[in-house]
């Protein structure tokens, strides 16, 4: 198979920049449990790749200058002053990873955690994903991509240091034994800083094996540890794209075509110009850029804007049209994804066939951060600073655009306002713009999208329909599931594709459904992919954040249908799956599953299996008579190997139940004439705190290697709170968002 | 030129009268802690003082704050002593981080004017501040928790 790298061109660097072995040749979209397996089969070779003297030479910038540093691979910089500099090499947009990383690595270095700092890693083969062949965060797999690099850099170092420490002592390093950040002579008491060893192991070759500590031994890692990161964004010090400023930067705006796909035909700046620090304003390829000395002069400039488009193809692109067509097509079977026994046979001798429907809307990332990149170009180079999730792509993209080799090109990747995935762009959309502007502003220039550029902007989640069909034996047992999904794809026409999508099938479309984990023996998983110009994206689990709610819900349906209490139904139907029975029998037992609830209110359960990782969650949920619904408590469960920071672990946790349950009741793009309907927080709404619920977090402890923590508890909350809705009222609920009027007293949204 | 007081010291600023305070705070002097995030004051990332109340900068034109005492999240404390910043750290209450400026700037607010806030007094009070990352149940604790440092303080 060929590498990503190699399907990326000539987006990419030249392959002698490539030589790390980290590049495997059996790169990335893999099933996840090969995925696993691979990255500990690879695992022994890694820190060859990871010595990178150029790059860990670079000073530290707290140790005096002309100091040496120990930089004995490309993640770790030791200085005379005992500061530790973590090169991290996946971004940080909440997920905890300037913690978890260092918290890996320091498990084996030992150093004292509080002269531990973190640094971005600039974007060089070094610090690809090492599984996926690319520096980029995504997937949910930060942790297992690094789980045993980062300990063997960490451990690498250690090594290294102590020989130092033995050397200049006279002594066998097996005598010695490190603490805190000194190496201990046991025998004779003699005692060496880190820092005071510096020099001394800079001289040194790296330790032809690595062993590392047996995870019994671990002193750091699953323990609850405080983020690094949290004092910096408490007051007002943490650096975001949005709050880069390079000496003679300007600002710039583009007005983009309301309509995807649309041209400029014609624009007028005469009014534009007038308006003071407006300085230019020229077409880009995506639209009209506004270049002033402020944001606020660029933002009024465009205002001012008068353009003319030309519409093209999607004029009269209507979500509403899409509903209807997206519920026709799934009337006939797609392309089969899966397909176990005769469901046709199956269905057709049942005792009982239940059938449904479900939708989903098109979603918006709506990161807090808007999207925003500060470019410098020059005829020379070009130097980026933005809150990417994609350095690898981005440079490729930046380069092209820049007309510069990928060398050439730096980027700073700052903290992340968020990602959920928009800034993994395949088209590195907000980067390459970045990059045309800078063209026309002739000088350094921050790009900054509004709220309602963000909102407008697509890169959506797609929107999704579901059809199902179940068929019950005379107990009331599903033996027969049939599940026919309408929507685009999202790795088609990404270099992702030809990993991503076989035999016209996208996995990334039925993950979540036809990897179903329960026992049910004829089950047919088909799929439309229509094109529509939309541009679509991965989004906060990807797939999963539709299969989540429509199989979860479906299974609810069907066990009602066979008159069974749904977590029984369940926990049988998942007998042959030991770790998600029992998060399931976890989370109900700490639900109190079956027990009595006040008046008016529903407990609702769901199971989902997604990036590895097992999570069951029971909601709690009332229904007013307005229709408004209230989310009193949700408990999860969760399995996801061994954990590096279970309070980090806990908070993935209670954000991706926040994530799924905006999702659930608030938020979708709605398109009509071509037009996104949705501008800004009042019509495009996130829960908020007087509607977050109680949430309970329960990890299940596991020696197995870790799994994906940010994604897993999104796809399982919206089944949970609408299972809780018909609980709580008899209504099912079959559209996302979850609409008032399809709730009040006497509407007909009964099963 | 517009003149006021940020974080306790003068500023003047030659920007138009009618820009919102908080490109005025991030573009001309250089603050970068408070956040842009909607422009519309729907989100609260935005949040500073004004006076002594909780105001959104996104929105507030700049001749609103002439003579008047503006602070920001950099000007809390120095050294991360107050009682949300250090309730906000035992918690560890921030994710992505973008919106917890505005976040803390709001229950600084609420806190001062309640010095025993109940759960319902959170929601009245930070419901206007949007955290996509989902760190609410967090922020509640940890309100609750300064509340206490905050009594510990003032017994001590």
């Amino acid at each position: 198979m060929k590498d990503l790298n190699d399907l990326l061109n000539p987006l990419v660097e030249s392959p002698s920049r490539s030589s790390s072995p980290i590049l495997l040749s059996k790169s990335s979209p893999m099933p996840r449990r090969e995925f696993l397996k691979t990255s500990a089969a690879i695992g022994s070779g890694l820190w060859i790749a990871a010595h990178v003297p150029g790059l860990a030479a670079r000073s530290v910038s707290s140790a005096p200058a002309n100091a040496t540093v120990f930089a004995p691979n490309a993640f770790i910089r030791i200085a005379p002053d005992e500061s530790v500099t973590v090169i991290v090499n996946h971004s940080e947009m909440g997920q905890g990873i300037y913690t978890s990383l260092p918290m890996l690595l320091n498990e084996e270095l030992q150093a004292d955690w509080s002269k531990i700092k973190v640094e971005a890693a600039p974007v060089d083969a070094a610090y690809n994903h090492t599984v996926f062949g690319l520096q980029m965060t995504g997937g949910s797999t930060t942790t297992p991509s690094e789980w045993e690099r980062f300990r063997k850099m960490g451990a690498m170092a250690r090594l290294m240091i102590i020989d130092a420490a033995a050397h200049r002592w006279g002594v066998s390093a097996s005598e010695c034994r490190v603490e805190k950040g000194v190496v201990i002579h046991t025998v004779s008491g003699r005692k060496a800083s880190y820092g005071s060893l510096v020099e001394a192991a800079s001289q040194l070759k790296p330790p032809g094996t690595i062993p590392l500590k047996d995870p019994k031994q671990f002193t750091l890692v699953g323990k609850p540890t405080r983020r690094l990161d949290t004092p910096s964004k408490i007051n007002g010090t943490a650096q975001f794209g949005l709050d880069v400023r390079v000496p003679g930067m300007l600002f710039a705006l583009v007005a983009r075509p309301p309509v995807f796909g649309g041209k400029v035909s014609s624009f007028d700046t005469a009014e534009a110009l007038k308006i003071p620090g407006v300085k230019a304003i020229e077409q880009i390829p995506s639209g009209v850029a506004v270049v002033a000395d402020r944001f606020w002069s660029a933002k009024l400039g465009r205002e001012k804007l008068k353009i003319s488009w030309d519409d093209g193809a999607n004029a009269n692109l209507s979500t509403t049209q899409m509903l209807a067509d997206f519920s026709k097509q799934s009337a006939s079977p797609g392309t089969i994804a899966k397909k176990t026994g005769d469901p046709g046979a199956a269905l057709a001798g049942a005792a009982k066939t239940i059938t449904a429907e479900y939708d989903v809307p098109y979603l918006a990332h709506a990161m807090m951060e808007p999207l925003n990149c500060v470019v410098d170009l020059r005829s020379d180079g070009c130097e980026i600073w933005t809150g990417t999730q994609f350095e690898t792509v981005d440079r490729a993209n930046a380069a092209q655009a820049a007309g510069l080799p990928p060398e050439k090109v730096k980027i700073n990747t700052t903290l992340l306002g968020g990602g959920f995935g928009r800034r993994a762009n395949p088209a590195s959309d907000f980067v390459v713009e970045a990059v045309h502007v800078a063209k026309i502003a002739k000088a350094p220039v921050k790009v900054v999208w509004t709220r309602e550029d963000d909102l407008a902007g697509g890169w959506y989640r797609p929107m999704w329909h579901d059809r199902f069909a179940a068929g019950l034996d005379a107990a009331g047992n599903p033996i027969a599931w049939t599940h026919t999904i309408v929507g685009q794809s999202i790795l088609t026409g990404t270099a992702f594709e030809p990993y991503g999508v076989k035999d016209g099938v996208d996995s990334a479309s039925v993950e979540g459904a036809a990897d179903l984990l329960y026992g049910i023996p004829n089950l047919q998983v088909d799929l439309h992919s229509p094109k529509i110009g939309v541009p679509v994206q991965w989004w906060r689990s990807v797939g999963h954040s539709h299969t989540g709610f429509s199989v979860e819900s479906f299974f609810d349906e069907v066990a009602h249908a066979g008159g069974k209490d749904p977590y029984e139904l369940r926990r049988k139907l998942l007998a042959n799956q030991p770790r998600m029975s029992a998060v399931l029998q976890l989370v109900a037992e700490r639900a109190g599953w079956g027990k009595p609830l006040p008046p008016g209110r529903g407990r609702g359960i769901a199971t989902h299996f997604s990036f590895d990782s097992y999570v069951a969650q029971v909601v709690e949920a009332s229904v007013e008579k307005d229709g408004t619904v209230r989310v009193h408590r949700v408990v999860c469960a969760v399995d996801c190997g061994r954990t590096v920071n279970p309070d980090i672990v806990k908070a993935q946790m209670e954000g991706g139940i926040i994530f799924g349950l905006t999702a659930a009741l608030k938020t979708e793009i709605t398109i009509e004439n071509g037009r996104v309907q949705q501008k800004n927080f009042h019509d495009y709404q996130m829960l908020r705190m007087f509607e977050a619920p109680e949430i309970e977090v329960h990890i299940v402890p596991s020696e197995l290697s870790p799994t994906g923590v940010g994604e897993p508890s999104v796809p399982p909350v919206a089944p949970a709170l609408t299972n809780a809705i018909f609980a709580a009222t008899g209504k099912r609920v079959r559209r996302l968002p979850i609409r008032a009027t399809d709730l009040v007293a006497g509407s007909g949204a009964k099963s | 030129m517009t003149s006021f007081y940020l974080n306790e010291k003068s500023v003047s600023v030659d920007d138009d009268p009618s820009t919102p305070l908080l490109w005025v705070i991030r573009d001309s002097l250089g603050l970068t802690g408070t956040k842009f995030g909607c422009g519309m004051a729907l989100c609260g990332a935005c949040t500073v003082h004004l006076d002594g109340n909780a105001i959104r900068s996104c929105v507030a034109p700049l001749s609103r704050v002439a003579g008047k005492h503006v602070t920001t999240i950099e000007g809390l404390s120095q050294n991360l002593s107050h009682p949300l910043q250090r309730a906000w750290i035992e918690v560890d209450v921030p994710q992505c981080g973008y919106c917890q400026s505005g976040q803390i700037m709001s229950a600084a607010i609420l806190l001062k004017e309640n010095a025993k806030p109940t759960d319902k007094d959170i929601d009245e009070a930070m419901s206007g501040n949007i955290c996509r990352c989902g760190t609410y149940s967090r922020i509640r604790r940890a309100i609750h928790r300064a509340a206490e440092l905050s009594a510990e303080r003032r017994s001590s």
